[in-house]
């Protein structure tokens, strides 16, 4: 329930081109076919008393309160059940109503504890609305017969808590948790008085929960209670904003009292989430008021120093004269910046403004470096567009889904239900991904097919699956003939057909069935509406660009692109990626993805900039690390991101910045990074500042401010006040004349602007004359390139390879409760799920080691070698280990190699040989890195924080 | 920076390329490549590495792409890094 109050129609809206017309109470409304009565009542301004109906699921008519006459029908159906036809008139109110509905009041209050005055739910509880609805004067049962209301509180979750005695059964939240989440952890056990809703035979914590709310929600009473309102009372106020961790964008109402947030309620109106959350948005905002922050800015000379606070003043002007310094001795070229996928459009917009208007140069990159640029180079290469083709919605009419490299219920939780949802309705799937992530098997879902591949052989697998429609006779010829290149699709289709890749020849190369192979590729391409979604185990290989591309040949081949229900969607991994690539954060495109080279582009900005932007492309992430232990790069400012930690091969990192003359952090927290650091600017939380972020789905989302930000300036404010100081303006008075700039310059955003979106939602890029509203789904009458282009992809092992003294593969992926390098969730109860890093090994490879559950085993590279716990499991094959990089002292990217991805140098995370052996210490580098932790801790200025990670 | 992490970076990039059938569209695959991606003091790196004959192991193609497109991956003029 939201507690500011928000009109719930009791049952979920349905779309039909037929109407259906009916009065109720003698008011006339016009209605969708299918819609029920209680809902067409609520349109036509009666709002029918109800219990067990809500409209974020499908009524189930278990309370009887709702109760309705209808003309010519005996007795008195429930409206939350019954349809509307033609004609129908239905009375809501009569004496018989009242009294029958004082009657299932009067049951329900006998067994419900009378302490409303002092119940966390008081004011925003639909059975004590419902009770003063009805009328319900006296209970005539006494409340000393059989009852309740002994049953103890399960206070396990950290986030909510559970008392049963207020519990009315209505199935709300159980039906949430199996519609709505797809979890199916809530049952109700018993029948009749007896029956009571539990978390299976546990606890909730202990159970199948994951904690996403939608029960909590979906609950009518105070038995599902978020503690953080049961502490802090009901609001008084609510903000619609966007969450700020994964590429979902789902949107939230921050339900607040004052300045402080009470609790985060996932918003119906959302147009990615509609009212679905998972436990990271809904429940782990507590970082943004943790002890750690640093809310003043610091400077010091060198990373041996003690940090230095000082005035924003005195922070901007010492920046400015650094970096100014190191480009007259080194150069201009000696000086760039990285961006955020976790900050603002309008924030990264202005990051490559002050790279290339007052650095004078393109150095400038983003994370999404190290996640999805693949993505970015293989789909505008083949389709024209460097975004997914589709928006989340599509999926309700999608028929085969094959998911490759993504693991949606851990890094995308409330699409993937979406994706369940779809699933149990029939739809099949087909999964591609070294281990068996949990969507291959979950209540009422079996994937058709798990292809299991080794590591590194991705771009096998997918020419094997286009081979196969090649040569099976499976190509959508029309679509080809119409809508690709057909010089570019004969070279493919001569280089597919070859028997190098059939699914056979290639068995030997990917581990993966030939059978299962021709299977798969049979079910996508005769699939009514075939649907590919990917993610980082896609991008991050040597062969990342390729496989993007071969999935763009495989769609384009059997046409399932340009309508609903197919496409190629890449699931992003953090807020915003699709944004931050958007937004020209990368050393070789302005805004829009337009090269650099371009003189017409380049004219544009230059125009509105005033200054002349070089026409060369700069230097990529690993390449700024190369150039800085080269000494051609001496300065870096770092916006939002931990690069020590999320990139590659760590000691190499370390290096480079410390081989940097001004290394400038831009956080929330003393990061890893910051830890190298010569300035110190501490960031905005996301409730602390306006801005939009763009998701997955191309969504742009508006992120609004709740409260002031703690350090004073919002992110915006600070890049663009470092700019005044090195000597350009950028006079914005607030983050919408940033977004109407950027609308100006960028041809997909031309219709973009803070009021459009206030009054709209949210808007899918492309936004122009052409698609006012914005574009859900891409590619419709045509490619943006015009011509869908084909490209030959050619399966190139990777140099990484097991071999005898490093025989294992050791992969990487991430966990539902903990975000990228855990800055954020690591400071919130989340920790109570995943509180270290450990490496997933198959039983077999243990047992060859000598390796018993839970011990500490040595990770070895021919980088380097780090120590966590070990954990049997059968997810993955014998041959590969796994595991997650979301604590810094686990130094999983200390192991992790220099090799990246031929068109884009994104890292080849997914692919390491390793050696793994028992071993009782902690590693050389953990050793190190606590050393650190502790001399950097003691740097930092004593009032201040002192629990430095 | 270290001749040999190009070399290994510019051999990926023909390794893509190679794969095309018409050798003159993999040399301007490659050589395009070179110079929409990479940051121009790559570029004069390896181009002076290899004038020097210090590109051990450098794939033929790029070597093709190299000679034939020099002009494009080094125009002479646009030195800014
Ligand atoms: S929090 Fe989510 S997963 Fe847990 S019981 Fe409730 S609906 Fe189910
Ligand atoms: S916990 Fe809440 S939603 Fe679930 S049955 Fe009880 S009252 Fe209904
Ligand atoms: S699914 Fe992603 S966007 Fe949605 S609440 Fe969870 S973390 Fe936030
Ligand atoms: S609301 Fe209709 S039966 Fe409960």
């Amino acid at each position: 329930m939201y507690s500011i109050h928000e009109n719930d129609p009791g049952t979920p809206i349905r779309i039909s081109t037929k109407r259906v017309v009916v009065t109720v109470d003698g008011t006339t409304v016009n209605v969708p076919e299918g819609t029920s009565v209680m809902r067409a009542a609520s349109l036509a301004g009666v709002n029918v008393p109800k219990l067990c109906a809500t409209d974020q699921l499908e009524a189930f008519g278990s309370c009887r309160l709702c109760l309705v006459e209808i003309e010519g029908r005996r007795g008195y159906p429930a409206s939350c059940t019954t349809l509307v036809e033609p004609g129908m008139k239905i009375r809501t109110q009569s004496p018989e109503l009242a009294k029958l509905r004082r009657g299932v009041m009067e049951l329900y209050i006998s067994d419900h504890p009378l302490d409303c005055l002092t119940c966390a739910a008081n004011g925003n509880c639909e059975l004590q609305e419902m009770a003063g609805k009805v009328g319900l004067r006296e209970v005539r049962y006494g409340y000393d017969g059989e009852n309740h209301l002994n049953a103890d509180k399960d206070t396990s979750n950290p986030y909510f808590s559970f008392d049963p005695s207020k519990c009315i059964v209505c199935s709300r939240c159980v039906r949430a948790c199996e519609e709505t989440q797809g979890t199916f952890a809530l049952t109700v056990l018993g029948r009749g008085f007896d029956s009571k809703v539990a978390p299976g035979t546990t606890s909730f914590l202990e159970s199948e929960c994951v904690s996403c709310g939608a029960c909590v929600q979906a609950c009518p009473t105070a038995t599902l209670m978020e503690k953080s309102l049961e502490d802090g009372g009901q609001p008084d106020h609510v903000v619609a904003t966007t969450c700020a961790y994964c590429g979902v964008g789902c949107s939230f109402r921050a339900e607040m009292k004052g300045s402080e947030v009470v609790r985060m309620v996932p918003d119906k109106q959302g147009g990615a989430n509609h009212g679905h959350s998972c436990v990271k948005g809904r429940f782990a905002w507590g970082y943004a008021t943790h002890p750690d922050r640093i809310t003043t800015p610091m400077i010091r000379a060198s990373i041996d120093d003690p940090w230095r606070e000082v005035s924003w003043d005195e922070a901007f002007a010492h920046t400015a004269s650094e970096l100014r310094r190191i480009q007259s001795k080194y150069g201009d070229g000696a000086i760039g910046a990285i961006t955020s996928s976790r900050c603002t459009n309008e924030e990264t917009y202005l990051v490559q403004k002050l790279v290339r208007a007052v650095f004078r140069n393109n150095n400038v990159d983003t994370c999404a470096r190290v996640c999805h640029s693949p993505t970015g180079y293989g789909l505008k290469a083949t389709l024209g567009e460097s975004a997914g083709t589709q928006n989340f919605d599509s999926v309700d009419h999608a028929d085969v889904m094959i998911v490759i490299g993504a693991n949606p219920t851990d890094a995308h939780p409330v699409f993937a239900s979406r994706m369940k949802k779809r699933l149990r309705e029939g739809a099949q799937l087909i999964v591609v991904d070294p281990r068996r992530i949990d969507l291959v098997r979950q209540p009422h879902i079996q994937a058709a097919y798990h292809l299991q591949l080794r590591p590194g052989t991705n771009v096998a697998v997918i020419n094997a699956l286009a081979h196969v429609v090649v040569n099976e006779g499976l190509l959508n010829e029309p679509f080809v003939r119409a809508r690709c290149e057909g010089e570019a699709f004969e070279k493919w289709r001569a280089f597919i057909a070859g028997e190098e890749n059939s699914p056979e020849t290639l068995e030997a190369v990917t581990g993966v069935p030939a059978a299962h192979v021709r299977a798969a590729a049979r079910l996508y391409a005769k699939a009514g509406n075939g649907a590919i979604y990917y993610g980082l185990g896609v991008t991050e290989h040597s062969q990342g660009s390729t496989m993007v591309i071969g999935i763009a040949n495989l769609a384009m081949a059997c046409g399932h692109i340009g309508r609903p229900g197919v496409g190629v969607n890449p699931l992003r991994g953090q807020n915003n990626v699709q944004g931050s690539c958007d937004m020209g954060s990368f050393p070789h495109e302005l805004p829009g993805y337009r090269h650099v080279s371009d003189p017409a582009v380049r004219a544009l900005f230059e125009r509105e900039w005033g200054v002349r932007v070089q026409p060369e492309p700069g230097l990529r992430i690993p390449n700024m690390f190369d150039a800085a232990l080269d000494d051609s790069f001496k300065g870096l400012y770092v916006q939002g991101e931990d690069i020590a930690q999320s990139d590659p091969d760590t000691e190499n990192v370390l290096a480079a910045l410390r081989s940097m003359e001004c290394v400038i952090v831009q956080d929330l927290f003393i990061t890893e990074t910051a830890k190298y650091a010569h300035v110190f600017l501490p960031g905005a939380s996301f409730l602390e500042k306006d801005g939009t972020f763009t998701n997955a789905e191309r969504r742009i989302n508006r992120v609004r401010k709740v409260k002031p930000p703690l350090a004073g300036l919002a992110d915006w404010e600070v890049t663009a006040r470092l700019a005044a100081a090195m000597g350009v303006p950028m006079p914005y008075t607030h983050p919408s004349e940033i977004m109407d700039e950027i609308a100006r310059l960028t041809p997909t955003f031309t219709g973009v602007s803070y009021e459009k979106l206030d009054r709209l939602g949210s808007i899918q890029w492309p936004c122009n004359d052409q698609a006012p509203e914005g574009t859900p789904v891409m590619h419709m009458q045509q490619f943006v390139r015009g011509k869908g282009k084909f490209a030959v992809t050619r399966y190139v092992p990777t140099t990484e390879r097991a071999n005898r003294e490093f025989p294992l593969l050791l992969t990487t992926g991430r966990i539902l409760t903990q975000y990228n390098v855990g800055a954020q969730t690591r400071r919130t109860a989340n920790m109570i799920w995943h509180d270290e890093d450990v490496l997933e090994i198959h039983p077999h490879d243990a047992e060859q080691r000598g390796i018993r559950e839970g011990e500490r085993v040595e990770i070895r590279s021919r980088i380097g070698a780090t120590v966590m716990r070990a954990l049997l499991t059968e997810r993955v094959q014998p041959g590969v280990v796994y595991t997650t990089f979301h604590h810094p002292e686990s130094g999983a990217n200390v192991v992790t190699t220099e090799n990246s991805d031929w068109a884009t140098n994104c890292p080849e995370y997914k692919v390491t040989a390793v050696q793994v052996r028992k071993s009782d210490s902690r590693s050389q580098w953990q050793r190190e890195f606590d050393a650190v932790a502790v001399e950097q801790a003691g740097l930092l200025p004593r009032h201040g924080s002192d629990t430095a990670e | 920076m270290k001749i040999e992490k190009l070399v290994m970076m510019a051999n990926a990039i023909a390794a893509f390329f190679e794969a095309e059938p018409d050798r003159e569209i993999a040399i301007d695959g490659v050589s395009s490549h070179l110079r929409r991606f990479w940051d121009p003091r790559m570029r004069r790196q390896l181009v002076e590495s290899v004038d020097a004959g210090q590109c051990e192991g450098l794939n033929a193609l790029v070597r093709a792409a190299l000679s034939e497109r020099r002009e494009q991956i080094w125009p002479s003029a646009t030195a800014s890094g």
